[in-house]
């Protein structure tokens, strides 16, 4: 009786003291799936879109029924805030424990915390066991993160690419170059707009724009300085001025997010939008939110191509759970669905070729819709310069345009 | 409490040397005792004090003024006590009577707590009502009854607290002429018939008159 | 017991804010060891002095802080003063009071599809009429100046300001003094600002405070309504708050300091504002005008009125619209079908967001309640008034712009294990919810004829039952009123719930930002309305618990 009592007991004060234990260790998989279970797992990751919020939920209650996992989406508006979370708790010396067990990242938002040292620090993305079917070759941008080594610190969720969008009752032949934008511009002011960055589709747009007017796009993938910045700029920030007063509200106000532009679309206020789901204007369609003469295109000379990720932080609570949830987003299973445009379509990580028949047969069963381009017509992927660029052209722009009165 | 008179001491209420000052400066002073059945009218224009004298009486002075003397009623010193162990019934020029209950409610509210059980209570209460010619008032709402008639519910409301002692603070100077004699007729009849010491401040010399009892004028 | 409530109040309010921007404080100036910040300088101010614009951003805090106030202070004034009385003035009251409710961004939404190039006036008349068969290229939402912004919080703060001013009315005599400026002579405009105004301004400033301090540091309606090139200051302090660069955290806290002294700084400028104006009507006083003729006025404050109840009115329910509609393009009047889709696919997920939503809002709204009649009640007794130093702490959180002091906040329920715990978010809804809850009670409060309490006691009965049955009962329409408003500012909050309730507290008011981002407006009109849905029904229950209560007493009904 008392043994049991003190047994008791001191299982009471284990289960209270944070978890000091050694992180969970992907390789011995059975191991994680045991501790994982009847865990909680709480899930941040941006919660704008119904469709998206539904799909979390469905991995949610898989895991739950498979692993007893239970997964909780708390759903942000803004990566950042998740970081300031994380922050928070490292100021406040909380080691272990922490709120967010896993979120939805990539980026500089990774690249913050990579360096801040508030990463789950080993390589446990990498040994998960679905991870092998991670198309490493085929996409290397589920290897560098903004140029960034991921370093096993982030599992490969799906890739984005920046697709545009325009409507065919319209703009029959939409301008699919820099140059060939500007001129459109020209000719019809007022109807081109982009996400005022630091919004990330609005600075993905800058980047895609300085990859065709920089005079050596090999440089964009380097640390920059002061000199070489300038250098690669020039042409760039030119192309600007001239396409400001073409712009919106002769670029005297810009939409705060791609889902603004798009709503601008679906009012016929402009005639081309972009963001980096290549499904977003198949299921905004489907939604009602577009009209079906919507119609995806890239640009000739390619966009700009990302991958998405989950990250676990130094402190999570459930690290085993979070595992768990990431190692099933990655299988073939969760991932053809994903892919699949009614139900989110944002592309795959996996090398679909390699894949045994029933997994593979999964993704050539998906119709994609009718405004989505197959993967094949995506256009060559430029890479993400270094993160170093994007500040600098961030602070230029706003610097240039955004006090523009 | 009358029962805890020490040996010797009055009945009736005394203001022993009652002296208000705000800031120094003196406001008013009154050394007066009033026998049971007896009415002191203090007079005087508004700002006189007049009113600050009879919330120090009633123990509601402002601690903005400072008071020294003692009150004692029927011998006990109530001067420390709080308003509601002193026994002194209160009359305001208004009414005053709770929006929020009924006239029975009202009266209830009032009714003292010696007489017990729901049936004794309500019969008191009933009684009252009654007594000035009020029956079947119990469920009004007092919002709807008539300036007299809320005068006559605010006395018998104040009478079933039974009070030692009357404080009477411009009680008739809302009420038509034709009512108020009425009305006056009818409180100082009960506080005499009661042997209630009466302390009355007003500034109208027909109330004076008709209190027939001393009157100090305050400046 | 009582003695400690304004104690423990003003533990309750100070702390937080205190703690909160010391936690502000430190990375302004460099100090923020979790990212290698460990000396004190004075360097964040200095790249905070360094963004492009940084003094239009202020400068267009502080104008529309102030414009706002101005205009919704004197549409409201105009409006008691020309139709005070009149059956036109009842039926705007019921009119606008719902719009309390209304969250702000929500009406956001709902103005800026309302005045859009594409939006539903221009379809009203396009193209027909204009000849627009594509929304012309006007800069009318998130214009450089402000305007649409501007608008966008006149028409919220108007019925706020209404709703506080006709509470303070009954207690001033308003009406007798009407009566006193009529017989001598005084047009109703003319008298009501003579007379009645600087009594009623006297009891009205605080919560006119409270609207400046909002206006200057706003974020919502910024984002939706405001200029963007650039923006005012708070949304710029959040970009750099939300700058995936963790260096940007000190200049984001230096912005909120400034955002702190902008917000002062307009607060200064009002209080000349008044001092001024005090001499101008005391020159017009001795001009012996009686401005009889004020039917302009009187037609341009019933216009305006209507105006602002219209464009909100109106945004809801196009928003409602929104919520239900298919493909719904420029230049449709309306949209081509009708579909429950989008309430089919979010209600599901919403129920446990609203049951949270309920559940922090009735603790924290009846915590301050309870505190706030504590606090009045050992006033009352104690003898005390409110001294400077309760006042400043009771506005602290009103007046300290969120984001200043939320993130410090942050750090300091992480560090004491207080985070995603429900208590802890009750604390901080409190915090916020407080100061409402006594700025609604405290008028009506202070105003009871007291001679009731003393008559109670001469009846012998003690304080407490005086205050149990006499008082509140009496006070218990304000009293409710003030648990609604307090239930209404507590489910507005999104900023704090997000980060003290660490995302295991999901609220409709957290659901309805995040998904707002994926600027669906059938999503936004689906959860604006659940969102105005909550306070509507506390508004609702604390007007009909006391109608029901006292139905059969004609002195407990609202004065007409």
């Amino acid at each position: 009786m008392l043994k049991t009592l003190s047994a008791s007991l001191i299982m009471l004060a284990a289960a209270a003291l944070p978890a000091y234990a050694a992180d969970p260790d992907p390789k011995n998989w059975d191991a994680v799936l045991a501790e994982a279970e009847g865990q909680t797992v709480y899930f941040h990751a941006w919660g704008g879109e119904t469709r998206i919020n539904d799909y979390i939920a469905w991995a949610g209650r898989t895991v739950k029924e498979r692993h007893g996992v239970r997964v909780v989406h708390v759903k942000v508006t803004d990566t950042a805030g998740v970081v300031s979370k994380i922050l928070a708790e490292k100021a406040a010396g909380r080691e272990a424990g922490g709120a967010v067990d896993l979120v939805w990242i990539n980026g500089e938002n990774f690249v913050a915390l990579k360096d801040a040292g508030m990463l789950l620090d080993r390589p446990w993305a990498s040994e998960l066991p679905n991870y092998r079917f991670v198309d490493e070759t085929g996409k290397p941008t589920v290897l560098t993160d903004f140029t960034v080594p991921v370093d096993g610190r982030e599992a490969p969720w799906g890739m984005a690419k920046l697709v545009f969008f325009h409507d065919t009752a319209v703009l029959a032949d939409p301008p699919k170059s820099a140059a060939a934008l500007l001129d459109w511009a020209k000719a019809n002011p007022g109807r081109f707009t982009y996400p005022q960055p630091p919004d990330f589709v609005g600075s993905s747009f800058l980047k895609q724009v300085l990859y065709e007017l920089a005079p050596d796009p090999a440089v964009l993938t380097r640390p920059t300085d002061d000199e070489t910045f300038k250098k690669a700029t020039t042409q760039f920030f030119a192309y600007l001025d001239d396409l400001t007063p073409h712009l919106w509200r002769q670029g005297r106000a810009y939409p705060q997010n791609y889902g603004s532009m798009r709503q601008l679309l679906a009012d016929s206020e402009v005639d081309i939008t972009f963001a980096f789901n290549p499904a977003d204007a198949s299921n905004a369609i489907a939604n009602n939110e577009l009209p079906d003469t919507v119609r995806s295109y890239v640009f000739d000379a390619g966009t700009i191509a990302n991958s998405h990720f989950l990250a676990i932080p130094f402190n999570a609570n459930a690290k085993a759970g979070a595992m768990v949830l990431a190692d099933f987003m990655m299988s073939p299973e969760a991932q053809a669905r994903k892919q699949d445009p009614n139900v989110w379509g944002d592309p795959t990580v996996l090398d679909v070729a390699a894949l045994a028949g029933d997994d593979r047969k999964r993704f050539e069963a998906l119709d994609l819709g009718i405004a989505t381009l197959p993967p094949e017509k995506l256009g060559l992927a430029l890479l993400e310069p270094h993160t170093s660029w994007l500040k600098r052209l961030e602070i230029e722009w706003a610097r240039r345009y955004g006090v523009n009165q | 409490m009358s029962d805890m008179d020490t040996a010797g001491a009055k009945t009736g209420l005394t203001l022993d040397k009652a002296e208000i000052t705000l800031n120094g400066d003196r406001l008013a002073a009154v050394d007066a005792h009033i026998s049971p059945g007896e009415i002191l009218t203090v007079m005087g224009p508004s700002g006189s004090g007049k009113s600050t004298l009879l919330a120090y009486v009633a123990g509601f002075l402002d601690p903005v003024f400072s008071a020294t003397g003692r009150i004692r009623l029927n011998g006990l010193d109530v001067t420390a006590l709080p308003p509601e162990r002193r026994g002194m019934g209160l009359l305001f020029q208004d009414p005053l009577l709770f929006p929020h209950l009924s006239v029975g409610g009202n009266l209830m509210f009032g009714l003292t707590p010696a007489i017990k059980g729901h049936a004794a209570r309500h019969q008191a209460v009933e009684a009252a009502l009654s007594y000035v010619g009020m029956d079947d008032f119990l469920d009004r709402d007092p919002a709807t009854l008539s300036g007299g008639q809320r005068a006559r519910v605010a006395l018998m409301r104040t009478l079933l607290s039974k009070p030692e002692a009357l404080l009477l603070d411009e009680p008739f100077s809302k009420l038509d002429t034709a009512r108020r004699g009425q009305v006056r007729d009818l409180v100082f009849a009960e506080a005499r018939q009661r042997g209630l010491p009466v302390l009355l401040v007003t500034h109208d010399a027909v109330d004076a008159r008709a209190a027939g009892g001393p009157c100090i004028e305050l400046a | 017991m009582l003695r400690l409530v304004p104690a423990g109040a003003f533990l309750v309010l100070i702390g937080p804010v205190l703690a909160g921007l010391l936690g502000a404080a430190l990375p302004a100036f460099g100090y923020l060891p979790a990212i290698g910040g460990k000396n004190l300088s004075l360097g964040p101010f200095g790249d905070l002095a360094a963004m492009p614009g940084l003094l239009r951003s202020c400068g267009l805090s502080l104008a529309i802080g102030l414009i706002t106030t101005v205009i919704s202070y004197a549409i409201v004034v105009l409006f008691i003063a020309g139709w005070r009385g009149t059956r036109l003035f009842g039926a705007m009251e019921r009119l606008v009071s719902p719009l309390l409710s209304v969250p702000h961004a929500a009406a956001a939404f709902g103005l800026a599809f309302l005045i859009a190039p594409s939006g539903f006036l221009v379809r009203l008349v396009s193209p027909w009429l204009t000849g627009w068969d594509r929304p012309p290229d006007f800069l009318i939402v998130n214009d450089s100046l402000g305007l649409a912004m501007m608008a966008g919080l006149i028409v919220k703060e108007i019925p706020f300001l209404l709703l506080v001013s006709l509470a303070a009315l009954p207690q001033i005599r308003a009406a007798q003094f009407g009566h006193v400026t009529a017989s001598l002579g005084y047009g109703r405009i003319a008298g009501f600002v003579f007379g009645v105004l600087p009594a009623l301004y006297r009891q009205i400033r605080l919560p006119v405070f409270a609207v400046l301090a909002y206006a200057t540091s706003v974020v919502d309606v910024a984002l939706i309504l405001g200029p963007t090139t650039p923006p005012p200051l708070a949304v710029r302090v959040l970009q750099w708050q939300a700058d995936p660069d963790l260096a940007m955290r000190f200049v984001a806290a230096a912005g909120a300091l400034l955002q702190l002294a902008v917000t002062g700084l307009g607060l200064l400028v009002w209080v000349f504002g008044e001092k001024a104006t005090a001499r101008l009507c005391a020159v017009l006083y001795a001009t012996g005008r009686r401005g009889k003729d004020d039917k302009v006025w009187r037609r341009l404050a019933v216009t305006l009125m209507s105006a602002s109840a219209f464009i909100v009115l109106a945004g809801i329910a196009l928003l409602a619209l929104w919520s239900i509609a298919g493909l719904w393009r420029y230049p449709d009047l309306l949209p081509d079908s009708l579909t429950l889709g989008v309430w089919m696919r979010s209600l599901p997920g919403l129920t446990s967001p609203l049951i949270n939503a309920v559940v922090i809002g009735i603790s924290s709204s009846l915590a301050a309640t309870a505190i706030a009649l504590g606090a009045l009640e050992y006033e009352a007794r104690a003898g005390v008034t409110p001294t400077i130093r309760a006042l400043v702490a009771l506005y602290l959180p009103l007046l300290v712009p969120q984001i200043a002091f939320l993130l410090g906040l942050n750090v300091v329920f992480t560090w004491a294990y207080l985070d995603g715990r429900l208590v802890a978010l009750v604390l901080v809804h409190l915090v916020f919810v407080f100061p409402y809850v006594l700025l609604s009670l405290a008028d009506p409060w202070r105003a009871w004829d007291r001679r009731y309490g003393l008559m109670a006691r001469a009846l012998r009965h003690g304080p407490d039952a005086v205050f149990w049955r006499i008082r509140l009962p009496m006070l218990l329409r304000p009293v409710l009123t003030a648990a609604a408003v307090g239930f209404a500012v507590s489910i507005g909050l999104y900023l704090p719930t997000l980060m003290i309730g660490a995302g295991r507290w999901p609220t409709i008011t957290t659901e309805a930002v995040a998904l707002a981002a994926g600027g669906d407006r059938r999503v936004i009109g689906a959860t604006a309305l659940l969102q105005a849905l909550l306070p509507f029904a506390g508004f609702a229950l604390a007007l009909g618990i006391p109608a029901l209560l006292f139905r059969d007493r004609r002195a407990m009904r609202p004065a007409a």
